[in-house]
């Protein structure tokens, strides 16, 4: 049995809070699913499975902060052979590539791992510790199990599975540049945030549960109930032993069906606080989790529009907001108030940019490129293009920034343990900035292979998520170079700090008309200023000069791009 | 399609406050230049222009970009251009 651990993602992070489960146990996972959302100091992120097999014991509740390394749950062998079903209700399933560095699954932190007892919910902390827990992976031990009927046969299905043959687990070697960082070990200033248990909404039969197969598992008693007050047992969630419909289920279904209030809709409170922020309703959804609860995914598939961003925690906002409006208790604190996560954010960075600035031994280059050429392209899609897939200069800019380090790879990943690691790929961290201040990096994965339209297409999502707090795990961690472009900012010229373990960072600054010599007269050309500040322990100038020269070549000649 | 100025401003405003969500767009006034009292980035003006583009029925090219600075700007360019 593979352990799913708090992965680190990203270089500036020491610990994570687990919100939402997106699958439960006994459900067949892949490697790549998001399987749980975790929060950090710097955003929600949905984060990826490192396994195919099935999803044995969940060790953590939602609500809890624990480091990076602490097992979260256990995951199977999928049975030999077996073929197991697609999922439904996992659309959002991305190929496998995608999982590539989603998992840091460090078997050597076991020891770390067992520390986190305090954050941990207690009970819990004991047995995530021992091994051989997989076996009890059906105990329905886990809390709220008894509100997730529908589900009875599953835990079963967990067991069987992990009996025969066990492939060997595949010892998963961390990232480069995933290593522990060496300073001393980390204090944590945060206080642990307490777990806010979500309030456990009465089982009242929501409309949802109508499109979820149900289950008839009810005694003659319950039946006869139900049938005299006009139950419909297909629909209701059974609180018994297996899933069972009992008796008191059907009347106090039957006493919810006399009630005016709208029936409380199930739902994961990180699925609650998504659906305040987006505006969505609740009562409107089919929910696919287990017992037809809403899930974080069910809301985005109803969420208008594909860049919904969560409201600003302005306080004024807040405060002039009629209290009707208020989102109703089932809100969770865990999250915490915006201007807490604000210095939680701060503080990552600090920390990461007080290590980069001591450690790295940082040079600097700077040229300034003529992207008349460049611009003249862009200009001549737009025309062609419908509004959506207009390219902005920054598509262009990140696409010469990506082959030019492919083209200079020894600029294009990190340096560990004294020495050079070259990227998998071209994965260009993207420097976003947040509206309520902050920023976070995440990886425009294989950057140099996409072609204009899909780069434009993958930033605008990508920009689009990281500000509404929705990145994956893999986006997160990974990147192999980093590019900040603050033309929309107004400067010219950027030297930016390399985000360790990275070796490079790229900057683009506005594009600019500056007089320039062109063809031996003066004329006026569209520019702009690209940097490279980059880490003299890896490379010296004269690798930056060539990938800098690179860059302007890819500027000058877009047929390139 | 003819569009006249207060609906041309309603669509405006109805633009910036989607491709910018929480944006207080009723403090905007006629003249301000949103884009910098917004803070709105590159990407977030193209989404307001795609958004506005699709609510008028009217095309706007990058060079039209500098006649989207204010609210007042952006209204009479819609209505100049829907005539």
């Amino acid at each position: 049995m593979a352990e799913f651990t708090m992965p680190s993602l990203g270089a500036d992070m020491e610990e994570g809070t687990l919100l939402e489960w997106l699958v439960g146990p006994g459900d067949p996972v892949h490697k790549g699913d998001p399987v749980a959302v975790v929060e950090t100091a710097k955003s929600t992120i949905e984060v990826e499975c490192f396994e195919t097999g099935v999803m044995g014991r969940l060790l953590v509740d939602p609500g809890a902060t624990v480091p990076v390394g602490t097992p979260l749950a256990l995951i199977g062998p999928t049975a030999d052979g077996a073929v197991e079903p697609e999922k439904p209700g996992s659309p959002r399933r991305k190929p496998g590539k995608a999982a590539k560095a989603g998992g840091p699954t460090k078997t050597g932190k076991a020891a770390r791992s067992e520390k986190p007892e305090k954050a941990v919910k207690p009970g819990k902390a004991a047995k995530a510790g021992k091994s051989g827990e997989g076996e009890k992976a059906g105990n329905a031990e886990k809390p709220g199990e008894a509100e997730k009927p529908g589900e009875a046969e599953k835990p079963g299905k967990a067991r069987k599975a992990e009996k025969p043959g066990k492939p060997p687990r595949r010892p998963t070697r961390p990232p480069p540049g995933r290593e522990e960082p060496t300073g001393p070990a980390p204090s944590s200033p945060e206080p642990v945030q307490a777990p806010t248990p979500a309030p456990t909404p009465a089982p009242v039969p929501a409309p949802a549960a109508a499109a979820r197969p149900g289950h008839l598992e009810a005694g003659p008693l319950a039946r006869r109930i139900a049938e005299r007050s006009g139950v419909d047992l297909e629909t209701l969630p059974g609180s018994g032993p297996g899933g069972r419909v009992t008796r008191t289920d059907v009347e106090r279904a039957a006493a919810g069906r006399g009630a005016a209030r709208p029936p409380r809709v199930r739902a994961t409170p990180f699925a609650r606080r998504l659906a305040a922020e987006l505006g969505v309703d609740l009562v409107t959804l089919t929910g696919t989790g287990k017992g037809s609860a809403v899930r974080a995914a069910d809301v985005r598939r109803a969420a208008p529009g594909p860049a919904a961003e969560p409201a600003p925690a302005r306080p004024e906002a807040a405060s002039a907001r009629p209290s009707a409006e208020r989102v109703p208790s089932g809100r969770p604190a865990a999250a915490g108030p915006s201007e807490e996560r604000a210095s939680a954010m701060r503080r990552a960075i600090a920390g990461l940019m007080t290590r980069a600035n001591r450690d790295i031994p940082h040079y600097y280059l700077s040229t300034t490129v003529d992207v008349a050429a460049a611009m003249d392209r862009m200009h001549e899609h737009n025309r062609r293009s419908p509004v959506g897939e207009r390219l902005l200069p920054a598509a262009l800019l990140l696409k010469a920034a990506a082959l030019a380090a492919r083209e200079v790879p020894e600029l294009n990943g990190f340096w560990t343990d004294d020495r050079f690691t070259a990227g998998d790929g071209v994965h260009l961290g993207i420097a976003v900035s947040l509206r309520g201040g902050g920023l976070v990096a995440p990886a425009l994965r294989d950057a140099d292979s996409l072609a204009l339209p899909q780069l434009m297409a993958a930033l605008k999502d990508l920009v689009a998520r990281a500000r509404a707090g929705r990145l994956r795990g893999s986006e997160m961690s990974g990147a192999t170079l980093t590019v900040t472009d603050l033309g929309d900012q107004g400067v010219e010229t950027v030297f930016g700090v390399i985000h360790p373990p990275q070796v490079a960072l790229v900057g683009f600054g506005r594009v600019v008309d500056r007089p320039c010599a062109v063809d031996g007269l003066l004329g006026v050309r569209p520019t702009v200023t690209a940097t490279l500040a980059a880490d003299h322990r890896a490379t010296d100038g004269a690798v930056g000069a060539r990938y800098l020269t690179a860059v302007t070549r890819l500027l000058q000649n877009p047929e390139e791009l | 399609m003819n569009i006249n100025r207060t609906d041309a401003l309603d669509m405006v405003r109805d633009a910036i406050s989607r491709a910018v969500p929480g944006a207080d767009v009723s403090a905007l006034e006629p003249d301000d230049p949103f884009r910098d009292v917004l803070e709105m980035d590159s990407l977030d003006f193209l989404g307001f222009v795609e958004i506005l583009s699709e609510m008028s029925g009217v095309r706007i090219e990058d060079e039209d970009a500098p006649r989207l600075a204010t609210l007042a700007d952006s209204a009479g360019f819609l209505v100049a251009r829907s005539t």
